[in-house]
């Protein structure tokens, strides 16, 4: 029976672990590459088609669907399940998810198309990979699969960031992402364990009935829900292990755009909203979440505000969105996160690929290297204006709802700090996407580099340094040793591959954006909003495009000129600059914490414990070295010695006994 | 007779051997020392034996006999080899064992 959206989601899920497994094992079929990716490819659509069925059925359906085999038995009942739970939230990312697995890698034949054929089997073996830990976590019917998968596409975004491993910087940051979300997983899996201790199932249904009948123990809660948390806001980038995310940029672009973009890093989300019934009975770790992320989501807009490199601006607003989402469920309105989560995940794809389209075309990642690319690239920037648009929350376009409900639950849930703070927000948001907007594909052509590689490019790209954004004339520095500069930039339009899936992208956040604006039947994710006050949303879209008008005053007309408002805000720019000091003082706390640490007991272990072995030893040795003249070698000594033995037992025996 | 001769006899000779023992530099006359003093030990065996009317001191007599005859050979054979390696018998100059 086809009609069955279990069995349709188990194979939505498995088509991608087949197409890793035979990548993996089928050597020659991965050296090749093309086919390779060909087929990683088909088993995508296939998983997709899957997906929408399972998700079009279980849309108008009554009950999830839970198709659950045995995993850890233990006598009476199994400790842990492993299938399926399909619902209406699953499915919902289950499509996401193998929608944009689809498009990217789709669109990666055109980007990674001078890649080495054998790289590229093994590109499409770790996306493959990565589309089935991600599907496995978004079903996952208990914290323990989900914690399985969690830790499996971790895995996968390690090795796709360090995709291109001969770069040292990219390994670097390969290595600090694993580093980092593995500093809060350690987190998530004490709280999964308590929670078993607590709940004594880790399945999520039951655990939803039980937290219904108020059958779980409040206390001690806290610490679970908080420790889950911390798994989230590591997979999640809240502050303070955003840091990973914007080095997490040295992947190729249509990674960022699958993983740190639109799926992966929104797994933290995810298990917030999968559990948000726990953390509606602790309201006190709920603050913490919204204050956190409407900190996390203006740290980030300020950060993206000074950022030169396109992709690292992209990286600090997913940051950004992200605490967005984080603010909505800690007002405990997690379906309007979840709707945020949806949109995003459309339009922020569509901005990374609609980037890497562009860094593809000039060779540089670079925005003084960029500049009337529109003239050059007219449906990469149409697409990319509706990415902006749809960022920004402007009616009509994709994320235009979804922020309008988390602003009306944070104001709601009478959270005026998170609410101002992520006011705020929306304005950088609109201004810094417009800044990069006007920057790319307005103004004058840059002297750009004749299209380079675009990763050979990169390496010649990396951090903004302070000195490279004050003097914009020296941007000639990051063109790529050995491609020669020429006057004339030689942008162009990417090929189908790319186009195609950029044209879907943008479609898609368009109807949604176009259906949820006029509330046109099916688009109700999110519970019914809070009655937002009247003013809110023309304030919020009146926020947006004061953004807007401040980006188009800088730096399209040049009304304003940006060095002077770069001076009027002098003190947070040069802040900004340096990250905020924030990865200096994970430096400093590694180096004078774990390093310290780590002196200590390397000094004891040296001084104290090998020293006291040392000591005894010597003992010893000194010991024989006195005792050796007794050891005469001559026989008539030891026959003494016998016979002195033989007086002294005597005489024991004498006295003694 | 009574005991005290046997036992008298089988002390000086044991002494003998002793002194044997303890004094001569060379191995075969350590050797002899040793063999001394084991025939001693006999006499007493036999000397009970017969005082008592128990015949396991012959017995054992018989066994120490026989123990003290592949003793000596044993002993020679190891006092031969090492004239060969070392090229002397005395015993003070067999001191590897001194630490």
């Amino acid at each position: 029976m086809m009609a069955n959206s279990g069995t349709l989601a188990l194979v939505a899920w498995l088509l991608p672990a087949l197409s890793f497994l035979v990548l993996a094992i089928v050597y020659p079929l991965r050296r090749l590459g093309k086919p390779a990716a060909w087929f990683s490819v088909l088993c995508a659509a296939g998983a997709f088609a899957s997906a929408v069925m399972a998700w079009r059925i279980q849309s108008v359906a009554a009950h999830p669907v839970h198709l659950v085999w045995p995993w850890l038995p233990s006598a009476g009942k199994t400790i842990a399940d492993v299938g399926v739970l399909v619902d209406a939230q699953s499915t919902i990312m289950l499509c996401l998810v193998s929608l944009v697995a689809l498009l990217v890698q789709f669109y990666s034949l055109g980007y990674l198309h001078d890649e080495p054929m054998p790289a590229l089997g093994r590109y499409y073996a770790y996306q493959s990979l990565f589309a089935f830990s991600m599907m496995g976590l978004a079903l996952a019917p208990n914290l323990l699969q989900l914690f399985m998968c969690w830790e499996l596409v971790g895995l996968c975004s390690y090795l796709l960031i360090g995709f291109w491993y001969q770069r040292p910087s990219a390994a670097r940051a390969a290595v600090k992402a694993f580093w980092i979300t593995k500093a809060g997983d350690v987190g998530m899996l004490i709280g999964i364990v308590m929670l078993y201790r607590t709940a004594g199932t880790w399945d999520v249904t039951e655990l939803h009935s039980l937290a219904a009948t108020n059958a779980i123990p409040l206390a001690g809660l806290s610490i679970i829900t908080f420790c889950l948390y911390l798994g989230a806001m590591g997979k999640s980038a809240q502050f303070p292990f955003h840091v990973w995310l914007p080095d997490a940029m040295e992947g190729p672009t249509p990674v960022s755009a699958l993983i740190h973009a639109a799926t992966m890093v929104t797994a933290g989300v995810y298990l917030l909203v999968r559990t948000d019934f726990l953390f509606a009975l602790t309201p006190n770790v709920l603050l913490i979440v919204a204050w956190i992320g409407a900190f996390t989501a203006l740290l980030a807009a300020v950060l993206a505000c000074v950022q030169d490199d396109i992709k690292r601006v992209l990286a600090y607003s997913t940051v950004s969105q992200l605490g967005y989402m984080m603010t909505a469920i800690g007002a405990g309105v997690a379906g309007a996160g979840f709707l945020h989560l949806l949109t995003h995940g459309l339009f922020k794809a569509l901005l990374f690929l609609g980037a890497g389209s562009v860094i593809h075309a000039v060779g540089s990642n670079d925005l003084p290297n960029m500049g009337g690319l529109a003239k050059r690239m007219p449906q990469t920037a149409t697409v990319f204006i509706v990415g902006t648009l749809s960022l920004a929350g402007i009616p009509f376009f994709g994320g235009y709802v979804s922020k309008e409900e988390i602003l009306g639950a944070v104001y709601g849930a009478h959270l005026t700090g998170p609410f101002a703070l992520l006011m705020l927000v929306a304005g950088l948001t609109a201004f810094y996407m417009f800044r990069v907007v006007f920057l790319a594909f307005f103004g004058t052509p840059a002297r750009v580099a004749v299209a380079a590689p675009a990763h050979a490019a990169h390496a010649a790209a990396p951090h903004a340094t302070p000195s490279r954004v004050a003097h914009a004339a020296l941007h000639n520095e990051a063109v790529v040793e050995g491609a020669h500069v020429n006057e004339v930039p030689h942008a162009h339009e990417p090929p189908m591959t790319m186009l195609l899936p950029l044209w879907i992208l943008a479609i898609g956040a368009m109807v949604v954006g176009v259906m949820s604006t006029l509330h046109l039947g099916g688009f109700s994710v999110a519970e019914p909003a809070e009655v937002a006050p009247g003013w809110l949303t023309p304030s919020a879209v009146g926020v947006a495009l004061a953004g807007i008008a401040l980006a188009w005053a800088t730096y399209q007309t040049r009304v304003i000129n940006p060095v002077s408002l770069a001076n009027a805000f002098a003190p947070i720019r040069a802040a900004a600059l340096r990250k905020f000091w924030i990865d200096d003082i994970f430096e400093a706390l590694y180096g004078v914490i774990l390093l310290g640490f780590s002196r200590i007991v390397g000094w004891t272990d040296r001084y104290i414990v090998d020293g006291l072995l040392n000591l005894v030893s010597d003992w010893t040795v000194q010991a024989g070295d006195e005792l050796r003249g007794i050891q005469t070698g001559k026989p008539q000594d030891y026959v003494y010695g016998i016979g002195a033995g033989v007086l002294v037992l005597i005489l024991l025996m004498r006295l003694v006994f | 007779m009574g005991l005290q001769p046997y036992v008298l006899l089988s002390a000086t000779i044991f002494c003998i051997g002793l002194f044997g023992v303890t004094t001569r530099r060379n191995t075969i006359g350590i050797l002899l020392g040793v063999e001394l003093m084991m025939n001693a030990v006999n006499i007493n065996l036999v000397a009970f034996a017969r005082y008592t009317g128990v015949a396991a001191g012959m017995i054992f007599t018989v066994f120490t006999i026989c123990i003290t005859v592949t003793e000596a050979a044993l002993g020679l054979a190891i006092v031969i080899l090492l004239f060969r390696v070392r090229r002397t018998v005395m015993a003070d100059h067999l001191d590897l064992l001194k630490g």
